[in-house]
């Protein structure tokens, strides 16, 4: 039998018998669907990487505004973009750490304040030309100027200096020590292009794995592999189309037709019959980013801690993830970090109770009705998601009104503008920059007017300090002030959710950052027909 | 200068002077827009001094009476102005989405019109017997529901469980005329469906009129068949009634498939609105709606002037 199921493995791994015949057959020989999986995942990998072929993504979040400028990057889409032509200097590991991409390896000054990257020898953007450290000074140069207006600007604030002695040797020096700094060069908008992009920032010219073959931006985009890219052991398919598909419904019925082999951000509420389907995979996994309800602790009545708390009591998060999210995420505990961070420790779980809410209500005197104001835009099923918040509170005697407001504008005329609403967080790639954007007193983004001066100087000690176990402690002790004293609720972490056809294979779980192994799926995977 | 003449010159000058007043509405209607192109465009992770840079960069600082004159200015000169999103002229990337629209529109309506015309046609040939009760009832029930929902259901059943035609109808310059066609199949089934029932009723009742007519009964008396009386001899006298209605679906056809192109990811100009409305790309939008509306006063004009014209006593007048 087993020399059967061997057979049959290869062949399924080969893509010569379906994955349904495989398991029909398996079943035959006593196997079930469950070991069935398992093997022929393993088997999949074992047969290794086939090179050729076109892979096809249905993705989301694309317009014909977009531009190719990656300092404009600013959805899924663009982010997929910049991720087929470009590199960044690093790239997020699976372990967590970082693999080099333009930069072979970094190293930094005792007290982190100086970094030093070692640019890979002999690697060519796709228009030929040997990359050099001056390309990549040109490129941090052009994202963090004082004109730019580069979505990484607010990552690359700090920088005294930068300097490229040899063609291979990159140097930063910061203003502050920041221990984090090789964490940020792998933001997506920091795409290393030649001297930087400023003379064509749009070119799409990188030392990518792939080449811009035909762009029709928010319609459709093709990519060509890159013959003379450095790293063989990525960029398989000979062709990628991105299709631009925001509607849910055709984006997941694209998957099902087979008209595309993967979608990202497929719909939680439908993700588990889509699931069912016998050629589809939903991939799922959780990530930094979260769905949150934020009030101004600097304006009344959220100034009261008891109100406050009250509301923190009277959110039952459980429901949220089961209702909201169809059980595709994870609880909140009122701080933004969760597991999916480096040098995370977890706090008490504060959990759903209608006397300790009431209690906390009572105190704080208040009986005006608490007014939410909340929009699809927010999050999907915000406006759902209030109202289960709105029963929950009456259960404890807490009187919430809702406003629901135009999703037009809901970013610039509600969000970090009105004292109580809905929205969401897409999570940062460390704790520190996540308490920077949101946390810091003076952040810009501060939407909740947390504003404390011990948590601000952990902050900052934190970055400088290079003792993990120090650090760890220091962001654990930062996470306890946000969640007890600060204006964030937050009932739940949202999943990725992507939808794979088996017609692809070489998806690795646990990958960090994005959906769609962040943006690298389309790379690292192949075609197994 | 006949009668005729001068109703199609006034009709004309109506429809251009229509026209301004609809640039006026659509400048004005953009500018009460809630929210913020800068902030827009750079999302939820915009800061500050990014916004600040990108507002002045694209000069929506400046009055609106002197932008409404620039534009129209532009606009009468054939320059749509260039998209605030991405920088590109916004006259060549209508182009190519215009003509995605207007290459759907006539698919849709090579199939609908002749269709819809026949099956009025045979209506009335079988009046109050079940065929015609069931040409009403089916074409009365896809325009009743909504097209989005038809064009789901349609996407469910045939594209995903029979996989007859793809569900996203992507057409690009390497795709021949047969695979663009297989494309978008499904878009022009919708839009068939929805425009139906509109020209298949108003072809019915305009012929049934013209059936009570004293030369109809001649023709029947002279032992014609029924379905050669209404061809010969009622059709062409109802045809003012039947052609604005259908240069009305015609209309719909361009300008109301907004919904059609979002659901089935199809790149024309109701797909490239919708993406520049969110990013309020307010150059884009107005020369879409002015384009939209052109489209509108153009085809109802036509159908005006055809009326005209097929009126025998403003024709010869004595």
């Amino acid at each position: 039998m087993k020399d059967q199921l061997d057979y049959l493995k290869v062949n399924a791994a080969l893509g010569r018998i379906s994955r349904r015949e495989f398991f029909g057959r398996a079943a035959a020989l006593g196997v079930t669907a469950v070991a069935a999986n398992t093997m022929l995942a393993g088997a999949v990998r074992a047969a290794g990487p086939q090179k050729g072929g076109t892979i096809k993504v249905g993705i989301q979040g694309g317009g014909s505004g977009d531009s190719l400028d990656p300092a404009l990057a600013a959805n899924a889409t663009m982010s997929q973009i910049v991720r087929m032509w470009g590199e960044p200097l690093v790239e997020l590991a699976d372990d967590g750490g970082l693999n080099g991409k333009v930069a072979e390896s970094y190293s930094s000054s005792p007290d982190a304040k100086v970094w030093t990257f070692n640019i890979r020898p002999d690697i060519t953007f796709s228009n030929g030309k040997t990359v050099t450290a001056d390309d990549v000074l040109a490129t941090i140069e052009r994202h963090s100027g004082e004109d730019t207006k580069s979505g990484a600007l607010g990552l690359l604030r700090g920088i005294k200096s930068m300097s490229a002695p040899d063609a291979s040797t990159f140097v930063l020096e910061l203003d502050a020590p920041n221990a984090d700094l090789p964490y940020l060069m792998s933001d997506y908008h920091l795409m290393i292009q030649p001297n930087g992009g400023k003379d064509d920032p749009t070119a799409c010219i990188g030392s990518g794995p792939y080449t811009l073959a035909s762009a029709d931006m928010g319609v459709r985009l093709v990519f060509e592999k890159n013959p003379n890219h450095w790293d063989s052991a990525i960029g398989h398919a000979s062709t990628v189309e991105l299709i631009i598909i925001n509607d849910d419904t055709a984006r997941v019925a694209a998957l099902q037709s087979g008209q595309v082999h993967m979608v990202n951000r497929v719909p939680p509420r439908t993700a588990g019959l889509v699931g069912r389907a016998p050629n589809i995979t939903i991939r799922s996994k959780s990530g930094p980013g979260h769905y949150v309800f934020i009030a101004h602790v600097d304006t009344a009545p959220f100034d009261n801690q008891d109100v406050m708390m009250a509301l923190k009591y009277a959110m039952n998060r459980e429901e949220m993830v089961e209702k909201i999210l169809s059980g595709y995420g994870t609880v909140g505990n009122d701080t933004p970090i969760n597991a999916s961070y480096p040098l995370y420790t977890e706090l008490e779980q504060r959990a759903y109770d209608p006397d300790k809410a009431a209690f906390h209500w009572k105190k704080s005197g208040q009986t005006d009705p608490v007014l939410l104001r909340t929009s699809d835009n927010a999050f999907p099923g915000a406006p759902d998601a209030a109202a289960l918040f709105q029963q929950t509170c009456e259960a404890a005697g807490i009187p919430v009104e809702i406003k629901r407001e135009p999703n037009d504008g809901y970013w610039s005329e509600v969000w970090n503008v009105q004292p109580f609403c809905t929205s969401y967080w897409g999570g940062r790639p460390t704790q520190d920059q996540m308490f920077t954007t949101a946390y810091l007193s003076t952040a810009d983004w501060n939407d909740t007017r947390f504003k404390n001066e011990q948590f601000d100087q952990l902050l900052l000690a934190a970055r400088a300090e290079l003792d993990e176990a120090k650090r760890t402690q220091m962001y654990a002790d930062m996470g306890s002030m946000v969640r007890d004293e600060g204006g964030l609720i937050c009932p739940m972490f949202n999943d990725f959710i992507d939808g794979m056809s088996d017609e692809v294979a070489g998806f690795r779980e646990g990958t960090p950052g994005f959906e769609l192994m962040n943006f690298y799926a389309p790379i690292e995977m192949w075609v197994t027909a | 200068m006949g009668p005729a003449l001068r109703l199609v010159v006034q009709r004309i000058a109506l429809g251009l002077l229509l026209l301004f007043l609809v640039s006026i509405l659509i400048f004005w209607g953009t500018l009460i827009l809630p929210g913020d192109v800068a902030q827009a465009i750079l999302g939820q992770s915009a800061t500050p001094e990014a916004l600040a840079n990108l507002r002045d960069e694209l000069g929506v600082n400046d009055p609106p009476l002197t932008r409404y004159f620039e534009w129209l200015g532009g606009v009468l000169s054939g320059d749509l102005g260039t998209a605030l999103t991405n920088g590109k002229d916004i006259a060549e990337s209508i182009g190519s989405r215009l003509e995605n629209t207007l290459f759907l529109a006539f698919w849709a309506a090579v199939i609908a019109v002749p269709l819809a015309i026949l099956l009025g046609l045979l209506a009335v040939r079988y009046r109050d017997r079940w065929p015609d009760k069931l040409i009403s009832g089916v074409t009365l029930s896809t325009i009743s529901i909504p097209e989005f929902l038809i064009g789901y259901v349609l996407m469910y059943f045939v594209g995903v469980k029979l996989g007859w035609a793809p569900t996203v109808s992507m057409i690009h310059d390497g795709m021949n005329l047969g695979q663009k066609l297989h494309s978008i199949a499904l878009p022009v089934a919708v839009l068939t469906l929805v425009v139906l029932a509109h020209m298949m009723r108003m072809t019915r009742a305009a012929i049934l009129n013209v059936m009570q007519s004293p030369y109809i009964e001649t023709a029947d008396l002279k032992g014609l068949t029924k379905f050669n009386i209404i061809w010969k001899h009622a059709f062409p006298n109802s045809i003012s009634p039947v052609v604005n209605v259908v240069m009305l679906n015609l209309a719909y056809l361009v300008v109301g498939v907004v919904v059609v192109e979002v659901v089935f990811t199809y790149p024309g100009m109701g797909q490239y609105l919708v993406d520049h409305v969110s990013k309020r790309d307010l150059p884009v939008v107005q020369a879409c709606g002015l384009i939209f509306a052109a489209v509108y006063i153009t085809l109802n004009m036509i159908a005006d002037v055809v009326s005209i014209l097929s009126n025998p006593k403003l024709r010869h007048p004595k």
